[in-house]
Formats: C-alpha cells, structure tokens, sequence
C-alpha cells in the first residue's frame, strides 16, 4: 500500500506491483494517479545549458547561480514533500530570496482564510461520514480530484449517511459549463454567467434572509430552502469561485456567517500545495509570496511569481516541481528567457527545456519517502516503495543550503 | 447499438424457422440479446446473402467486447475515479467495509476494480442483470459522467 501523489486527495489505498524497479500495475489509483506512480514519460537528466553532466557539477552551478544573484526566487514546491518544503525556507532565508508557490495564482486566498480560522471548514473524513448536502462551486472535483466524490464526498456510505448517495445526500454543482461534475448532480446544476459568483452570492444571501433575489428568483429561494435544511453542508469551493471573487473574498465569509450547518474546504490541486501554505504559515504567519531580508520577512503582492516576473524584479528563478512555462501567460513568463533558471524535477517540463541547470529528483510517494498535507489539513505520510537513482527534493536543497 | 428493426432489416425474411426460432423477427431478438450467433441462420451463409451478412457483421461490431451481461467498458472514456466501484449496490452488499465506505475493495467479490487507472469488470455472474431473475439495473451506469459504461 503506497500513497498516491496525484492530487491533494492523498489517497492511502494505493496498491502496486513493482517488477525490476518499475511499476508494473496500478490499483485503486485513478488514472491521474496511475500516470504519477507509474512515473514519468521523460525522465530529466542532469544538464547545464542542455548539455548532459554529473548531478554534482550542475549542482555546484545551481549554487554559483544563487550565490552571484542579487535578487532570487524559489517557486514551485506544490509537489514536494513537507521537509522538502522547509528546507526551501531555510534556503530563502539563507539567500535573502523572495519565495512564492502555486498557490499565489491558485487556492491561496482561501487556504490563508482557512489557517486565519475565518470560516469553518471539516475533514474529509467528516464529509464521508455525516454531510448530507454537497456543492460543487467552480470546482469540476470529478475530473480534477478524480476520487474526491467517490472515495469522500457524494458516493460512500457513511456513519450518519448510511444509504449514500442515494437518499441521504444532495449534490449541487455551481458553475460556469456543465463539468462532468454538474452531470452527476443532475437536477440541482445552477449555471451562471463568467464572472457571476459575486451576483449569485448575494442574490442567495438575500434569499436565506428571506427577501426576494434580484437574481433568478425561483431558483435561488429553492437554493436557499436546500440550503437552509441541510445538517452538515459543505461547499467545496473551487478554482473558478476562488478567480472569481478573488477581490472580495470575504463575501464567502458573509454567505458562511449565514449558512451556520456549511463548511467551506478549499478545492487544492497539487497534492501538497497546502503543506507548503501551512508551514510557510508556521514560520512566517503568511501563506505565500514573501521575501527575506536579513532576518525580517516582508509579505506583497510584488514578490507573487506573476507581479515578479512581469516587473522584472527577479534575476535568478530556483523552480522545484512545478512547470511555471505551461501554467504562465506567455507575456508574463517571457523574462525568464532573460535570467538563469533552476530546475529540480523528476521529469522533463516545459519549464526544465530552457532551465540553465537542471537537477533531477527521485519521485515522491513512490521513489522517496515524506509526509504531505491532504486538501483538509491532514498530516499524510508517503512511503517510499521503490528505489531511485537520484536523490529526493528534499536532499537536493539539504546539498544547496549547506554548501551556501 | 443497433435495434431489432436495423437487424431484421438485413435478415432474409422468409421465416424458414432453420435456426429454430419461429421467425426472422424472433432470431433478431436473440441475436440482439447474444443468445444466437449469426451464422446460426443457414440461408445467410448463402453467396447471395453475403452483403447483407456482412452489414449484419457491421452492424455488430461495436457489440463484440461486451460481457455476457451485455455490459462493455469503454476503457478510453474511463477516467478510473471509481463512482461504479462505490455506488454498484452488489459491490456494497459484498463488501461493506471496502467498496461501500468509499475504500478500495478489500475482497475478490466485487463487480468493478480499478487497474492501471481504468475499471475492469469482473465477477460479473453477480451482476443484478445476470440471470433469469435480472433486473435493469443502472446503478453503474448512473454516475459516470463520460460514459464508459454501456450495456449492450
């Protein structure tokens, strides 16, 4: 039994069949999940300028890089391991470098509502066992979290849920298309305009007060009397909520503050996208997009990976599992054709194709042992279950941080 | 998946009752529901008869890989998210601490499983639409939203 590193549903009942060191069968995994323990297509190969060399020599310029920079920025970590992730904040505050995750243009400004105790929120282990009514907010769980509603959510018996899905919960999907997610809640999908969660917020916040929404009134005051007789609800808000109301993000406050039985659990993506926001957290009381300077921690917008790249404030890039290349605008990541970029991933990425040094890593969950935090906040621990040839994430910064 | 009319449409009509149904109409049926093959027909096999065989042939394609229950996983479509493991009521009955609670399976008396991220069906004698007493059951059907599950 292994844990899958898939996604930040962490799932623990992962089998697999490893035959001449390589995964040989999958099971359990979804397909998502079978592609990350099966490994990668491209596996990286240790390189500077794209030439192939010893992992030490591009190491010793991996330091020389972050040592010569004026102004250096660590990203990524969205699928490193916990220790990994603490390292790297040793390394920014040993480096004065400014650090940023995914997370900055991602689930951030809920996770950061999260640790500030803001809104309720549940395990997911509470969610199997007693919610009665789900809504999927901008979140397409089915095809990001594959096994989110059948390992957690909508499918599964539970203690107080006995019949499942088939009388004892209530699926709603909100969005924007008609997500593979939306189809299972079949009746109960409310589609609104691009940008209209605020409009929809408040139109449903009228209707639990009882006043008649502007908005669709039909359909909101039959929202609101769903709403009002759940006895554990929660509202799983995803990525397109979270883009949506991002300047306001306390209106999803107001609507918790108004629905007392619903609890809010950020939809994350990379499966501990939201470790590197609690430790982080832990050392700095911040969640992302910060800088150090001798001692001191400053938290801006202008240390977020887009607002530094886009003003160009950054002169050397350390990215370490992520692929900010594919994920990026083009205008936005057209700087980093300008300064010397780090790259430690298992595999080939976009980003790893015009990286200066690229150090590969061991995979974690499968090559490389750890603990993660699961999208609820559960310490998760990964069990290495076979092994590599290059050292874990984790030992790769250990190796930058001691020798800088 | 084509219906008893397109079938019968391509058969030769003549109520010979050579393949010991009582007509055309009732050998499409039993073709349609895999309990007779076509070359269980005898004037089909005839020269004369090969296009519409052929079509026939065609026209059964699609239907080739199906169990004996008639259910076909389409493993393209089967993003391996396990709904059908999770809501399948045989599933839950014969394993309740596994496939009911959300949880991999932890028995071999299970319908559906997960292999190299997509679902395999077996165990499928007891599937609620095997046997005489069957039933026209949807419950794997229901929640998957691509559509990889399909009865024949």
């Amino acid at each position: 039994m292994i844990t899958c590193t898939g996604c930040a549903l962490l799932c623990e009942d992962i089998e697999v069949i490893i035959e001449n060191n390589s995964v040989k069968e999958t099971r359990n995994a979804c397909r998502r999940g079978a592609a990350r323990i099966k490994g990668c297509v491209n596996r990286m190969v240790p390189s500077i300028d794209q030439k192939p060399v010893d992992i030490d020599i591009s190491l010793k310029k991996a330091i020389q890089i972050l040592k010569n920079a004026k102004a250096p920025m660590l990203f990524g970590f969205g699928n490193s391991t916990n220790e990994a992730q603490k390292k790297a904040i040793q390394l920014a505050k040993k480096i004065n470098a400014a650090l940023d995750d995914t997370s900055s243009f991602c689930q951030g400004h809920l996770i950061e509502k999260v640790l500030h105790n803001k809104f309720r929120t549940c395990s997911l282990d509470e969610i199997r066992n007693k919610a009665d009514v789900l809504v999927y907010w901008g979140s397409d769980a089915q095809d990001s979290q594959p096994r989110h509603l059948s390992r957690f959510s909508y499918f599964p018996r539970g203690e107080l849920r006995q019949r499942g899905y088939e009388e004892d919960r209530l699926a709603i999907a909100i969005d924007v298309r008609e997500s593979n997610t939306a189809k299972i809640c079949k009746g109960h999908f409310y589609r609104i305009p691009l940008k209209g969660d605020r409009e929809f917020i408040l139109a449903l916040m009228d209707a639990l007060s009882g006043k008649v929404p502007t908005y669709d009134p039909k359909k909101m005051l039959e929202l609101a009397a769903i709403l009002k007789k759940a006895e554990f609800g929660v509202i799983f808000a995803g990525i397109g909520l979270t883009y949506s109301i991002k300047d306001d993000i306390d209106i999803l406050v107001a609507l918790s503050d108004k629905l007392p039985n619903f609890h809010i659990m950020p939809m994350v993506g990379h499966y501990n996208m939201r470790g590197f926001n609690e430790n982080l957290f832990n050392e700095t009381g911040f969640v992302n997009r910060v800088k150090f300077s001798e001692g001191k921690t400053i938290h801006d917008d202008k240390y977020s990976i887009v607002e530094a790249l886009k003003e160009n404030t950054v002169d050397a890039l350390l990215v370490v599992g992520s692929d900010p290349v594919s994920s990026l605008p083009r205008s936005i990541i057209s700087h980093l054709a300008s300064i010397p970029v780090i790259c430690i991933d298992p595999c080939v990425t976009m980003t790893s194709k015009i990286a200066i040094v690229n150090i590969p890593c061991a995979v974690s969950g499968i090559e490389s042992s750890g603990t993660a935090i699961r999208m609820d906040g559960k310490v998760v621990e990964l069990k290495k279950a076979m092994a590599s040839n290059y050292p874990d994430d984790e030992n790769v910064l250990k190796r930058l941080l001691e020798v800088i | 998946m084509p219906s008893v009319m397109e079938l019968y449409q391509f058969l030769p009509k003549t109520n010979c009752k050579k393949c010991g149904e009582s007509t055309c109409m009732a050998f499409a049926v039993a073709i349609l529901s895999r309990k007779k093959k076509i070359s269980e027909c005898p004037p089909i096999l005839e020269t004369s008869f090969k296009k519409q065989k052929d079509k026939l042939e065609s026209l059964l394609l699609p239907t080739a890989g199906a169990e004996e229950t008639g259910m076909m996983v389409h493993h393209e479509l089967c993003t391996g998210c396990g709904n059908c493991v999770v809501a399948c009521p045989v599933d839950v009955a014969n394993d309740p601490k596994g496939a009911a609670v959300g949880c991999a399976p932890t028995n071999e008396k299970v319908i559906f499983k997960v292999v190299d991220g997509k679902v395999l069906a077996s165990n499928i004698k007891e599937c609620r639409r095997f046997g005489k007493n069957r039933v026209l059951c949807y419950a794997c059907i229901d929640p998957c939203p691509t559509g990889a599950i399909e009865f024949v």
